[in-house]
């Protein structure tokens, strides 16, 4: 029974550490040694791929400007999203409920019809290729799930706790940023989480809504892709360089992972 | 649930999250509506059309197939990924150093950007220097994901059950951590079989995680458009093109605003509907 346990995680582990390796491995080689054949180890180790990009700014700054709009979309996500989750797992109030359902049918809502009407809108409020434009447009499908994740997590906590806290005379935001907030701190890092995750590897959305000077290391991927004729190598590398954030914040909430992944209600 | 007090005050703390939400909820879908009812020949100038584009689009078979396409894409991701995504937590260890190792690793796939899983799986699947495309050919099998349709579906939906079996995994992973120790040795101590302890005490505790897999992903897969559109493009022919690719094809490729819109509001109220009732069940669930 243990093995046969053993063999299923192996496997399926396996399975998926396979294109990954396949991108690294793809990543030391030079584009015409990849052309060239079929091959498990880079035969000619080279780590020119990554030097370009770390030494071109057309490459280094699509990874800054990826940055940017993920780390602002993920605190203005979070900080609008924690008043209204309180308010969702405390209180009733009219419409509440339709309210919840709307708020999470646009994390329902398939990017793809939202395109060519964001590209207006953040065009006519003149934010059009600017990093904050993408960050509120990410905000879509980042602020619904940041109250549903909060709320799961908020309800985990009893109702006497703010009871007593207001019995002791605390006023409301003194008492949820000194009390609350510490009480959901790992909800508050598992949120913070997904919405840093949902954003970065959001790419229809960021790519549209900027053209020079924001544009994402995705879109400068696909670009080379398609112009630069087919340099594998140096796609592959760029590829390679998109899994280090999400592996160092997975690292962080590793211990939260499980629960930050049923939303906070198990 | 039921202690809840009752507060329109609460409406204030709501506010912030309506106002953004609304900002690119509204009216971007306004902005959707008015196109789907309209007709222009040059900037600016609009006709009322009515519900010409919707009959359009109804009536289409190139809508058809690609609503057909993408029932079936989001069908085979179901029957795959939930059962294999169980399978997968149930063999995991459920205490030691290990779980961290594996929970990190089986998590790696969900934070890579989406057109860099197509990308991967791109070169990854390659018959000429790819090690699937190569390993398939070199086992005797006749596999070019770029010329064949079944190849290219069978590539797209091995992406994504790589892509996003884990997050099924996690949540019942999740699940399956909140049982207590006790309920396990109660079972020993009766005699249960293998069978009965998964279909009397795991399934009842993952049910709710479940219902939560279930219902993300659907809407993720009912919306796919990078991944698959990075690795085949659509293709070959139409065979991979689904409701999200053939969209953003009608949208921006061919510039066909109303019969775009309509598409839009079409699928938008599809979807609606599905969730609406994964919704409801959760919410039942939740509440007994």
């Amino acid at each position: 029974m243990r093995s046969v346990k053993f063999t299923v995680v192996f496997v399926y582990i396996l399975f998926l550490m396979l294109p990954i390796y396949w991108l690294l491995n793809m990543s030391f080689k030079t584009t015409n040694e990849i052309l060239g054949g079929f091959s498990f180890f880079p035969q000619d180790f080279t780590l020119d791929s990554y030097k370009t990009i770390f030494t071109d700014s057309t490459w280094y700054s699509g990874y800054l400007n990826s940055l940017k709009y993920v780390v602002m979309n993920t605190v203005i996500s979070v900080s609008l999203a924690l008043p209204a989750a309180y308010a969702f797992s405390r209180y009733r109030f009219l419409g509440d409920k339709h309210l919840f359902f709307w708020l999470l049918s646009n994390r329902m809502a398939p990017p793809a019809v939202f395109v060519l009407p964001f590209v207006e809108l953040y065009s006519a409020l003149n934010l059009f290729d600017t990093p904050i434009a993408v960050a509120l447009a990410h905000c879509l499908f980042n602020v619904p799930l940041a109250v549903w994740i909060l709320e799961g997590f908020m309800s985990g906590v009893p109702r006497e706790v703010d009871e007593t806290a207001y019995i002791d005379g605390y006023s409301f935001p003194h008492f949820f940023i000194k009390i609350f907030m510490p009480l959901i701190a790992a909800g508050i890092g598992v949120t913070a989480f997904f919405c840093f995750m949902f954003s970065w590897v959001e790419m229809l959305l960021a790519k549209n809504l900027t053209s020079v000077s924001a544009k994402p290391i995705v879109a400068i991927m696909t670009k080379t892709a398609s112009t630069a004729g087919y340099e594998l190598g140096l796609l592959a590398a760029a590829g390679a360089l998109t899994l280090i954030p999400g592996a160092i914040v997975i690292w962080f909430v590793r211990k939260h992972i499980a629960k930050g992944f049923a939303l906070g209600r198990v | 649930m039921s202690s809840k007090t009752v507060n329109q005050k609460a409406w204030l703390l709501v506010l912030p999250v309506l106002l953004i939400v609304a900002l690119n909820a509204v009216i971007p879908l306004m902005t959707v509506v008015n196109y789907s009812v309209q007709d222009t020949f040059s900037p600016g100038v609009f006709f009322f059309e009515g519900t010409k584009w919707y009959r359009e689009v109804l009536s289409s078979p190139r809508f058809h197939g690609a609503l057909g396409r993408q029932f079936l894409y989001t069908a085979i991701i179901l029957a795959i990924e939930i059962p294999l995504g169980v399978a997968v937590a149930l063999a995991m260890p459920r205490k030691g150093p290990w779980v961290s190792v594996c929970l990190v690793l089986m998590a790696l796939p969900l934070l890579i950007p989406w057109n860099v899983v197509g990308a991967m799986w791109n070169i990854f699947a390659l018959p000429d220097i790819g090690l699937l495309g190569y390993g398939l050919n070199w086992l005797g099998f006749d596999y070019n994901y770029t010329q064949q349709p079944l190849a290219a579906w069978m590539t797209v939906i091995l992406m994504d059950v790589w892509h996003w079996t884990s997050l099924v995994v996690l949540l019942a992973y999740a699940g399956l951590s909140s049982i207590p120790d006790a309920y396990y040795q109660a079972a020993k101590i009766d005699g249960a079989s293998r069978l009965s302890v998964f279909r009397f005490i795991q399934l009842p505790k993952m049910k709710r995680v479940l219902i939560i897999a279930l219902l993300l992903r659907f809407m993720d897969s009912f919306m796919v458009y990078t991944e698959p559109f990075v690795l085949t493009g659509g293709g070959p022919g139409n065979s991979t093109t689904f409701l999200s690719i053939d969209l953003v094809k009608a949208a921006i490729g061919e510039f066909n605003l109303g019969i775009a819109a309509a598409m839009s509001i079409i699928y938008f109220l599809m979807t609606l509907l599905v969730c609406w009732v994964f919704y409801t069940a959760m919410m039942r669930s939740e509440e007994s």
